[in-house]
């Protein structure tokens, strides 16, 4: 199993120097939010956060999971599962094997058993290199199932959202996953199960408006954007800009959404003492 | 079948002719109480809400609310409603199960406001709540979609253990300009949109989504509201005698498995014509 998680790693790492590598054309990469350089070296040192400014960069799901998981207990769920076409969208087949080809994920959630300082637990993460991680059925079905996975053998629940919002090419079977999802882990949780939500870069529309939004625990990286309704349409909407860090997880903590923002550094540490905090006296 | 396009029916959908929430709580239900207020922050009257009978019991009712002339529609926000209404309406649905009431709602809304207020009181944490309530309630829960369903802002009042389309009314994703904008950057093709979006009552029939499509009047609802009004009343009537039966366990559990089938066992894409 160590050997397998750790060919997984190896491959996504390999993805992201290479499109890193397209972009900067050289050893040296520019940073999305403040612009500056560092080289490659330095960015692959502090996990994709920018050296300069401390900007979090969105990372792949099995790299984020490379950096959360203890070593070796990396055990991917519903690894097969292959999005779906349900309205027979024109195009939407290839656009999706064009993405599975590039990112080498099925669609853009990955679910796996996994523990952290011992502490075990099933975990969710969403990946924006895929289609914006929108959320269509195959999203809302692994999250679904992650969750009644982990209300069945009574482990936690720890989810990293991103998302752009909702699947555009499955229609209404995408708008239907906000319902599916938010209801199992209602359910998951009327049980006693723990859920801890970590919003990731950018988190919005139907995510937001579901499972996101229902962590026992909210927890944000610093600078993510996480909101319903995407800054764009809202400055179309009331004709203004909207003011700096808007949306931002500095500012849905100000406005009492989250109880605490952690960088991307400490996600072990954080998520350990919670997973501790909860392991006894619990319901689970 | 209706000889009507799906770009037609959106037309239809969005007439401002067409009876609302408000026309069917007259013209349904006796004795209605409204409710105000989110009891956090404000009142939001693009929710309208409260207590009434039906046929002699007690209901309650919720449904999105757009308003009948510029005043109205400006007070109702066009019947896009911030955190505050759906929070009035988690508050409404919390009360109807603590007194054992069935809860009805009218689904018609171009979708949750997309404001500034709206995110900072968290839009899309109040819709979430409304989702998981509604899939939790212990009491049965019907609802209508008789205009525009669209998006999370018509889902959060629509996670019910019937969900019932009028004809023409039609509900989708996001609505088909947001949808041209998003996948072709071009809301002016919104009539291509409505053609592949799967947005009328009976593509969402077929599709599982919905479990019953409530026939209109020739023309469309706005032509004649009695009929329409008819219509609703006996599907009411008989999908609340239906859930009656049921004990508050199995309202859970039937809802939770209509959900929880949608989307599941599909054919991977490209394989479904094969
Ligand atoms: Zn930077």
């Amino acid at each position: 199993m160590n050997q397998f998680f750790a060919r997984r790693r190896d491959r996504l790492l390999t993805y992201q120097a290479m499109r890193e590598g397209k972009v900067a054309a050289g050893r040296r990469v520019a940073c999305r939010n403040c612009g500056a350089e560092s080289s490659a070296l330095d960015w692959n040192r502090s996990d994709q956060v920018c050296p300069k400014c401390g900007w979090h960069a969105p990372i792949g799901a099995y790299y984020r999971l490379s950096l959360i998981l203890d070593p070796g207990t990396f055990q991917e769920l519903d690894e097969k599962l292959q999005p779906a076409n349900p309205l027979g969208f024109p195009g939407y087949p290839a656009k999706l094997r064009a993405t599975q080809e590039e990112t080498g994920l099925n669609d853009a959630v990955v679910t796996a058993l996994g523990s952290i300082e011992g502490h075990r637990a099933v975990f969710g993460v969403m990946d924006s290199r895929f289609i914006m991680a929108s959320m269509g059925t195959a999203v809302g079905e692994k999250v679904t199932r992650a969750a009644e996975y982990a209300q069945r053998h009574k482990l936690p629940l720890i989810l990293f959202a991103a998302s752009g919002g909702a699947r555009m090419q499955e229609g209404i079977f995408s708008l239907m996953q906000m319902a599916k999802t938010a209801a199992a882990i209602q359910r998951f949780q009327e049980k006693g199960g723990l859920y801890i939500s970590c919003l990731t870069h950018p988190t919005t529309g139907g995510v937001t408006a579901s499972f996101a939004s229902l962590g026992d625990i909210m927890l944000a990286e610093p600078g993510a954007l996480i909101g319903f309704a995407g800054p764009r349409v809202i400055e179309q909407t009331i004709g203004e800009k909207l003011p700096e860090g808007f949306q931002r997880a500095e500012y849905l903590l100000d406005h009492g959404f989250l109880d605490q923002i952690v960088p991307r550094s400490q996600w072990r540490q954080v998520l350990s003492q919670l997973l501790a905090l909860h392991e006894k006296g619990g319901r689970t | 079948m209706s000889a009507y396009t799906p770009e037609e029916k959106v037309k239809l959908a969005r007439n401002p002719e067409r009876p609302g929430t408000a026309d069917f709580i007259q013209a349904l239900f006796t004795d209605f109480f409204e409710q105000r207020g989110d009891r956090l922050c404000r009142e939001d009257a693009s929710i309208l809400g409260g207590i009434a009978r039906f046929h002699g019991r007690p209901v309650t009712i919720v449904g999105h609310r757009k308003g009948k002339n510029l005043e109205e529609n400006l007070t109702c926000n066009f019947g896009m409603p911030g955190p505050e209404g759906y929070r009035k309406a988690q508050r409404l649905m919390k009360q109807a199960e603590k007194f054992g009431r069935p809860i009805i709602t009218f689904i018609d809304t171009p979708g949750a406001y997309p404001g500034k207020e709206a995110e900072e009181r968290g839009q899309g944490e109040a819709i979430a709540r409304c989702l998981a309530l509604m899939s939790s309630l212990t009491v049965p829960t019907i609802a209508v979609v008789t205009g525009e369903g669209s998006s999370g802002g018509a889902l959060a009042l629509g996670v019910a253990n019937r969900v019932l389309m009028l004809e023409h009314a039609v509900y989708s994703v996001l609505s088909p300009e947001g949808f041209a904008s998003i996948l072709w950057k071009d809301s002016s093709r919104s009539g291509e949109a409505c053609a592949v979006m799967k947005l009328t009552a009976q593509d969402l029939r077929r599709g599982g989504i919905v479990q019953g499509v409530l026939r209109e009047p020739e023309g469309g609802a706005h032509t004649d509201w009695e009929a329409t009004f008819r219509t609703v009343d006996a599907a009411l009537r008989k999908e609340l005698a239906a859930l009656d039966k049921l004990s508050p366990r199995v309202l859970v559990q039937q809802r939770y498995q209509m959900f929880r089938a949608m989307g599941r066992d599909l054919p991977a894409a490209g394989e479904e014509e094969a």
